[in-house]
């Protein structure tokens, strides 16, 4: 066992541990929003202790790709574009999750699985864009070309994410901001109390470590499976 | 000014190259009549309702037919190996990048000016705001060949070359097809600029920004 | 002059070029044979500036390919078995783009010149896709000789050409190295190798396996070393 596997096995446990308090936490402890009336849209809001970090590690994950391309463009070393494919991999997964959790948090909420509300577009563009940055990967048969371009497309990408966001602000939107001012216009909206904020936290924490738990199980399995082929091709074209 | 020359020599050569046999220009030209056409049948454009939908559907033709027009511009590169040509002469990669860029815009602004006037009649707008229409199709065509030209010089080196090129270029540009539509849709009903220069800001914005990326990024695209 | 220090060229994990010394002399033709895969157009590809090595150093007429790749290129003429050409534009079209980008003086007594040279003046208004394989190939040498560049590379420019074409190949080769031009050729074809270098090298297995002057070695012996180098 190397150092870097007893790494991603501390991570794991404890994402574990973590992800179990945060059940106890999200199910035993946190109270109702106080403004919240029917039991429908009570039980439901608790998918936001899971949804909103689900966001949040998509999000990180593009970021965390991004910066991996400008590193592999940089020193062209294979670890930073390992790094890049399994952060968007991940991303794309949390994402999914969040699409889906968002789903079901709406269907009671708004009445309605989906929505075209700019946030929620937003979301489903980038999803679709990151679908496509392992379209190109897969596309590519020179692998330094394919690292090369991925890395130059997961810079584009992430850069387009701000931009995107600005333009759905302009936008009427009914998606309720529960972070920061939200439109008066949201349907759906609650307020954080004390003890709900300290469950959301300590949620986010998890979700962070989770995600940290994924990136270094992953990024060493791409790692190990590139150097089987390594070793395979060695033995073939000898 | 050297670096000038060089880019106006690209844009030429591509002039040249299309001039000779207009493949490209009457194939984006036709395609943007189809999806106007196309539109027509699908949405059952009626009196009252024209001109709300005018915007989108403009733009949706300008998109597909630019994406026509992108997948053009590096495959004709890529075919006999003279892309390498290109890349063998002494010259800066980024001139290169804003030649085909340039010449991009130009082609697709060509396309613009040729099917705006029908636009114009098929959906009953007034002639007085041609002028202000094309204004807007250049800030948003720059904004969509910025990056499109970068993202055409990767597809070109992938196997589904034509089909991955509207999967990268849509979700990216989304930003520009948005403020662009706005923006025509405040020139057809005649809203105070102050109304949408938010719009406006981020088009330029956009346009500004990308095209810096693509600019520096270019460099890394180009290596065989 | 080109000189080739320790060059690896890796693809993801697959090495190339393992570690290539090789120097062509100011007004040298080497010629360098090896088989399909060996990695010759790679080294090509590396020389001329497209492809970026992974390790190791090449400096062409001095300039050290690593910061002075701009400089490079204006030293290199290259002959693919790409014609490097726009199949709609004409031969003079073609020739008057290149030239503006390499900043050719006097470019249309120059054009003339090349075209004439490699006997294309009279169809210099026609379509590159009209004219035929060989043809094409000679228009791309005019191509790698417009701006005068010191350096020719040649990488295997004979591929796919008639008997006759190749001929005629053969004898614009040999005037273009009487030049006193520094020539590198790769080829796969041991004959044509041995005819027009003045000294030849073998690439086998990303390596230069054996390299002589041609007035020290016997056809039959190179070819023996050639077969061994490869198989080995």
């Amino acid at each position: 066992m190397t150092k870097s596997d007893l790494l991603t096995a501390i991570l794991l446990a404890l994402a574990g541990l973590l992800m179990l308090g945060a059940v106890v936490l999200v199910f035993g402890v946190a109270p109702d929003p106080a403004n919240l009336q029917t039991p429908v849209e009570r039980y439901s809001q608790r998918i936001f202790y899971f949804h909103v970090p689900t966001w949040w590690v998509g999000f990180l994950a593009f970021i965390v790709s991004a910066g991996a391309g400008v590193l592999y463009l940089i020193t062209r070393h294979e670890r930073w574009d390992v790094i890049s494919l399994s952060s968007v991999e991940i991303g794309v997964a949390f994402t999914t999750m969040g699409l889906i959790t968002g789903s079901i948090w709406a269907k009671p909420t708004w009445n309605t699985w989906w929505t075209w509300d700019p946030r929620l577009t937003t979301a489903a563009i980038g999803w679709l864009m990151y679908i496509g940055y392992l379209m190109l990967r897969g596309a590519i048969d020179n692998p330094e070309r394919r690292a090369r371009f991925a890395a130059v497309f997961a810079i584009v990408a992430f850069l387009s994410v701000p931009i995107n966001f600005m333009a759905i602000r302009w936008w009427r939107t009914i998606h309720p901001v529960v972070i920061g001012a939200g439109s008066a216009d949201a349907q759906g909206d609650f307020t954080l109390g004390p003890t709900i904020r300290m469950v959301f936290f300590y949620c986010l924490f998890t979700f962070t470590v989770f995600y940290f738990a994924l990136m270094s199980l992953r990024a060493r399995t791409e790692w190990l499976t590139r150097r089987v082929e390594h070793l395979k091709q060695q033995v073939i074209f000898r | 000014m050297r670096y000038l020359h060089k880019i106006f020599a690209v844009i030429a050569k591509d002039v040249v190259a299309e001039l000779r046999t207009r493949e490209m220009l009457s194939s984006m030209f036709v395609f943007s009549l189809l999806v106007i056409l196309i539109f027509n049948f699908a949405f059952d454009l009626r009196a009252e309702n024209q001109r709300t939908l005018a915007p989108g559907v403009l733009w949706v033709a300008i998109a597909f037919a630019g994406m026509l027009g992108l997948s053009r511009s590096f495959i004709m590169e890529k075919d006999r190996g003279s892309m390498e040509g290109l890349l063998l002469t002494p010259v800066d990669r980024s001139a290169i990048y804003l030649g085909k860029m340039l010449g991009n815009v130009l082609f697709i602004t060509v396309v613009e000016i040729i099917i705006l006037p029908i636009f114009v009649v098929l959906f009953n707008l007034s002639a007085a705001d041609i002028p202000w229409l094309l204004g807007v199709m250049l800030l948003g065509t720059i904004g969509f060949a910025g990056v499109g030209t970068l993202f055409s010089a990767m597809a070109i080196h992938t196997r589904a070359r034509e089909v991955l090129l509207p999967v990268l270029l849509f979700p990216v540009v989304i930003p520009v097809m948005l403020a662009a539509v706005k923006l025509t849709a405040a020139i057809l009903d005649r809203l105070a600029f102050d109304e949408v220069q938010n719009w406006f800001s981020l088009l330029v914005a956009f346009d500004l920004i990308f095209m810096a990326l693509a600019f520096i990024l270019f460099d890394y695209v180009m290596e065989e | 002059m080109i000189e080739i220090r320790k060059l690896v060229k890796a693809f993801g994990n697959r090495a190339v070029l393992k570690g290539v010394d090789l120097t062509v002399a100011e007004g040298e033709f080497l010629t360098l044979v090896g088989p399909n895969g060996a990695g010759k157009t790679t080294l090509m590809s590396v020389i001329s500036t497209l492809s970026k090595p992974t390790a190791g150093q090449v400096r062409v007429s001095g300039y050290n390919l690593a910061d002075g790749a701009v400089e490079v290129r204006r030293q290199i003429g290259l002959v693919s078995h790409k014609t490097l050409l726009y199949d709609d534009l004409s031969a003079e079209q073609n020739l008057h783009f290149y030239a503006r980008m390499y900043d050719v003086p006097n470019v249309n007594t120059r054009i003339e010149t090349v075209l004439r040279r490699v006997g294309l003046w009279g169809r210099q208004r026609d379509p590159v896709r009209t004219y035929s394989r060989g043809m094409q190939q000679r228009l791309a040498i005019a191509r790698a000789m417009l701006h005068d560049p010191p350096i020719l590379l040649l990488d295997e420019p004979d591929t796919g050409l008639d008997q006759h074409a190749a001929a005629m190949l053969s004898n614009l080769l040999h005037e273009v190295g009487a030049t006193h031009r520094t020539v590198l050729m790769t080829t796969h074809n041991l004959e044509r190798g041995l005819e027009l270098g003045d000294r030849v090298a073998i690439l086998a297995g990303g390596r230069i396996a054996y390299q002589a002057d041609k007035s020290e070695l016997d056809a039959r012996q190179f070819r023996e070393v050639y077969y061994q180098s490869v198989e080995g």
